[in-house]
């Protein structure tokens, strides 16, 4: 890595950093608790729209597994999500009528509220549809985790997105509010992940699963990037480049080995295959602010009409983390 | 006589209150070091809530940095107050904050009384110890130190590299031979009281100042000047991984800590509540006690490490991504992989099936799709046929399809008109075993009955591709076990080397192999080459064939050769 390279790597964060501080100025306050975080506390960040009925068991989900504090950025809610999570205790709420894609999905609005709220923390950066997974977290509290990793001196923690899906039509069985998504969406495809090396930035970049299998056979390329380091050590110098697949410094991206060991790793359940996708699908569709033009979003609206169903013979149901370890899709590391 | 706990606290102080109730409970005096890097408001609300407790004292407070001399400092003075105090003391048991008694305190009395010349202590020569951390063993002894490995890294590397040149060494004081291993120890009062009190002390520990980790080499070296009955160990069960830290003990450990009969665990997640609440609350449990036995722990921890360093072997997933150039296999495991069979034998792929009981794909690298055995759309692992996802990453494609189906031996066809990128992969992976019949692809054109222009321009084609596939297949660097045979070598002994490949993939070596493949009709195939010949085209990778030199071709309806048993 040369010098010029590394210093054109600093500005970007700079940059990054500056433009998440013109886009915070988008951001309303509705309720701030920032002042019960304590030193050690875990915290969560999440940007969400119209997710009322995923909210109340993502909360539990994450208060179960001992996150502290929880941050969102409500863009321009209408289902009532905005007065709901105003009404949780551990909840610190922004919200903003601004654009989504123009905040960067999200990203910028994100990294400005990590800046001023997260240095010295440990942060989990998580959708209302992706799902925590790490080893031992049937019986350790996230704590754990970020304990063990401070003792290692570890800065970050990859967690690759694994698409979830039911058994059938994915509008076959409506999810309900505090339902876990779990006992709808539970079948995933173990082994068909391709991964390169991003060498600019030096993460790895993931391609896979039913949504390249179903959705992108002919066009590999566009396909989702399922590589994220949603759990990091933050500083007020770092910065998510795009969504949470890769940061600046760079070396925060090193979440993987080169010379053949096993990092320790989790994974996201990602629970979008719900019944909820199709109006999302075009609902999103009509707004226009999802990535590569709503590429995605197109293929699924298109692909929901229809009650797409992701399950092939070789799907695999989901048992509990130590199935994804042995799988290979996650890792221990040296973590016992 | 009873044995006193020396504590060296430095985090997690309501733990450590926790624990050091429990040992006077059970009778033992205890005296605590604090770290003093431990603020004073803290200190004193420790101290004061420990103020009720009889027999609890505290030693002068010493900075103990990783690796310092503060540790040996803290550890002298805490335990010189010790035994001055204590005079019915027979055992000082050196333990940590984080450290967590597994049996009741009067088991290690009882044991301890029974043992009341045994010192435990773990104590190796540098030449026999494998655990050091930064390839520093006996250099330990000989160079100095006085940077901080963790805050000043470059300046003791950069120190060290420079005592290394100028090939400077400290002497070793008289009589000491180093001797290192874990800090946490159990001493008699007699052996103790020897270090304490050697004659010798200043200029030992002068000397000691300047080892690196001398908490690890003090009491070591020294317990083999004036023990008389060593049992190197140490009663405290307490593992390191490959980067010298102490594992950590969680709740779902509490099975596996009550099995190991340790007396002492560290070291213990401070928010480990169940562990705690375990160890130090529930009534002793009524069993037959043994020796202290940490296999079982010592087992999953090594394992943890091995994982770290080695990995699983054919893995490629987010946080394990060899170089590409790693000096592994690409792969899981063992794969073979055919070129020129299909098209010379009809049945091939169910022979091979059959004979080997395998997993015998069709060409998984055809430009059309993925042909995975028995025409299905996907396979293990959910992997697609779509010939695009494939080709994106074929590389990817194979390591999957390897992993996935690791038990089950995967055998698949390849063909010069094939996914190129693959072969090199393939070639460089010591996994890989690859057969080819050079030349094969010439049958298919015979049996084709096209238009001559076009299968002399596939020909053509073709001989060329497959001219620099075995180019690379020959190249020095490959590392799968290449096999090559050009077509007229080979069917003049098909069945020797079916039968070798056979035995190669070896699934069932108790099965014989009884029934040959079924040769295509090679009739008119020399003539057939003759003819590209005349028309310019000279196919040499076959072998020779020449017109009045023709093998014997199998002839369909005669009976099938047999191969003769082993």
């Amino acid at each position: 890595m040369g010098l010029i390279q590394s210093y054109h790597m600093r500005l970007r964060r700079k940059r990054l950093l500056l433009r998440a501080l013109r886009k915070s100025r988008e951001l309303r306050p509705v309720t701030n608790r920032t002042e019960l975080i304590r030193p050690g506390d875990v915290l969560l960040f999440s940007t969400q729209r119209n997710e009322m009925l995923r909210l109340p068991y993502f909360l539990k989900y994450y208060r179960d597994m001992g996150v502290n504090h929880f941050f969102f950025v409500d863009n321009d809610s209408t289902d009532g999500a905005t007065a709901y999570l105003e009404a949780q205790p551990d909840v610190s709420l922004w919200t903003t009528k601004g654009s989504y894609k123009r905040s960067r999905f999200g990203v910028d609005w994100l990294n400005a509220l990590q800046r001023r709220y997260a240095d010295g923390h440990w942060t989990l950066v998580a959708d209302p549809d992706e799902f925590f997974v790490y080893p031992f977290c049937d019986t350790r509290p996230i704590r754990a985790l970020t304990d063990w990793l401070d003792s290692c001196g570890i800065r970050s923690f990859g967690a690759m997105l694994l698409d979830m899906y039911p058994k059938g039509g994915i509008n076959d069985e409506p999810y309900r509010a505090g339902q876990d998504p779990l006992e709808i969406a539970h079948w995933f495809d173990a082994g068909n992940y391709a991964i390169t090396k991003n060498h600019q930035y030096g993460n790895l970049w993931i391609q896979g699963g039913p949504r390249a299998r179903a959705f992108f056979a002919d066009t590999p390329k566009s396909a989702p990037a399922l590589n994220k380091i949603p759990l990091v050590k933050w500083s007020r110098n770092y910065a998510y480049v795009s969504s949470t697949h890769n940061l600046l410094p760079r070396g925060l991206n090193q979440v993987y080995d080169a010379s053949g060991g096993e990092k320790a790793s989790g994974l996201m359940l990602h629970m979008k295959f719900l019944n909820t996708l199709g109006d999302k699908a075009s609902e999103e569709l009509d707004r226009g602010q999802h990535y590569a033009g709503g590429r995605e979003y197109a293929a699924y609206a298109e692909g929901a009409r229809d009650n797409p169903d992701l399950w092939c013979k070789w799907s695999e149901r989901y048992i509990n983390w130590r199935q994804l370890e042995i799988l290979g899709l996650m890792s221990k590391g040296n973590w016992a | 006589m009873t044995v006193g706990i020396v504590m060296l606290v430095h985090t997690a102080l309501d733990r450590a209150e926790q624990v050091a109730r429990h040992w006077a409970a059970g009778g033992c005096p205890v005296v605590i070091h604090v770290d003093s890097n431990v603020a004073a408001p803290v200190f004193q609300r420790f101290q004061k809530a420990l103020s009720d407790v009889p027999g609890l004292q505290f030693s002068r407070r010493h900075r103990c940095e990783w690796g310092s001399w503060g540790l040996v400092a803290a550890s002298q003075d805490a335990a010189e107050l010790m035994l001055r105090q204590n005079p019915d003391v027979s055992h000082v048991y050196l333990s940590s904050g984080s450290c967590l008694p597994l049996r009741p305190v009067h088991e290690l009395q009882t044991y301890l009384a029974d043992r009341p010349t045994v010192d435990f202590i773990e104590s190796a020569t540098t030449a026999d110890v494998p655990w050091t951390v930064g390839g520093l063993d006996q250099e330990r002894f000989t160079l100095r130190f006085p940077f901080s490995w963790r805050r000043q890294r470059k300046l003791f590397d950069a120190y060290v590299t420079l005592q290394r040149r100028l090939r400077v060494k400290r002497r070793i004081p008289k009589g000491l031979v180093p001797h290192m291993g874990s800090q946490w120890w159990c001493l008699t009062r007699r052996t103790l009281d020897a270090i304490l009190t050697d004659p010798d002390r200043p200029s030992y520990d002068r000397y000691f100042k300047r080892v690196w980790i001398p908490d690890e080499s003090y009491f070591q070296t020294l317990a083999r000047q004036h023990s008389d009955q060593i049992e190197s160990r140490s009663l405290t069960l307490s593992k390191f991984d490959f980067q010298g830290k102490p594992h950590t003990f969680y709740d779902d450990h509490l099975q596996l800590l009550r099995r190991s009969d340790c007396f002492v665990a560290r070291k213990i997640w401070p928010h480990a509540d169940r562990l705690y609440e375990a160890f130090l609350n529930e009534p002793n449990q009524l069993h037959d006690r043994n020796e202290p036995n940490p296999g079982k722990i010592d087992r999953i921890f090594a394992k943890a490490v091995q994982r770290r360093t080695r990995g699983r072997p054919g893995l490629v997933m987010q946080s394990r991504f060899p170089h590409q150039d790693w000096n592994g296999a690409v792969t899981a495991a063992r794969y073979s992989v055919f070129q020129g069979f299909a098209e010379l034998f009809e049945d091939f792929a169910p022979w091979l099936e059959t004979a080997t009981g395998a997993r015998v794909h069709g060409r998984l690298f055809a430009p059309d799709r993925v042909h995975f055995a028995g025409g299905e759309t996907t396979f293990n692992g959910a992997l697609s046929d779509s010939a695009t996802l494939r080709d994106d990453n074929p590389r990817a494609f194979l390591t999957n399809l390897i992993w996935n189906t690791r038990g089950e031996p995967q055998c698949f066809q390849y063909g010069p008109v094939d996914t190129p990128k693959i072969l090199e992969v393939m070639a460089y992976d010591s996994n890989a075993r690859i057969s080819v019949i050079s030349g094969a692809w010439a049958v298919p054109l015979f049996k084709s009955g096209g238009g001559f222009v076009d299968i002399r321009d596939a020909a053509a084609r073709l001989q060329k591709i497959e001219t620099k596939q075995l180019k690379l297949l020959q190249s020095q660097w490959v590392r799968a076990h290449v096999r090559i045979w050009t077509m007229a070598e080979f069917i003049e002994a098909p069945m020797e080397t079916l039968k070798q490949i056979v035995d190669d993939i070896g699934r069932n070596p108790s099965q014989r192999l009884t029934e040959a493949p079924q040769m295509v009709d090679l009739t008119g195939f020399a003539e057939f080459l003759q003819r590209l010949k005349n028309e310019g085209m000279h196919p040499h990778l076959m072998g020779d064939f020449s017109v009045n030199r023709m093998p014997q071709p199998s002839n369909p309806s005669a009976r099938r050769p047999y191969l003769v048993k082993r």
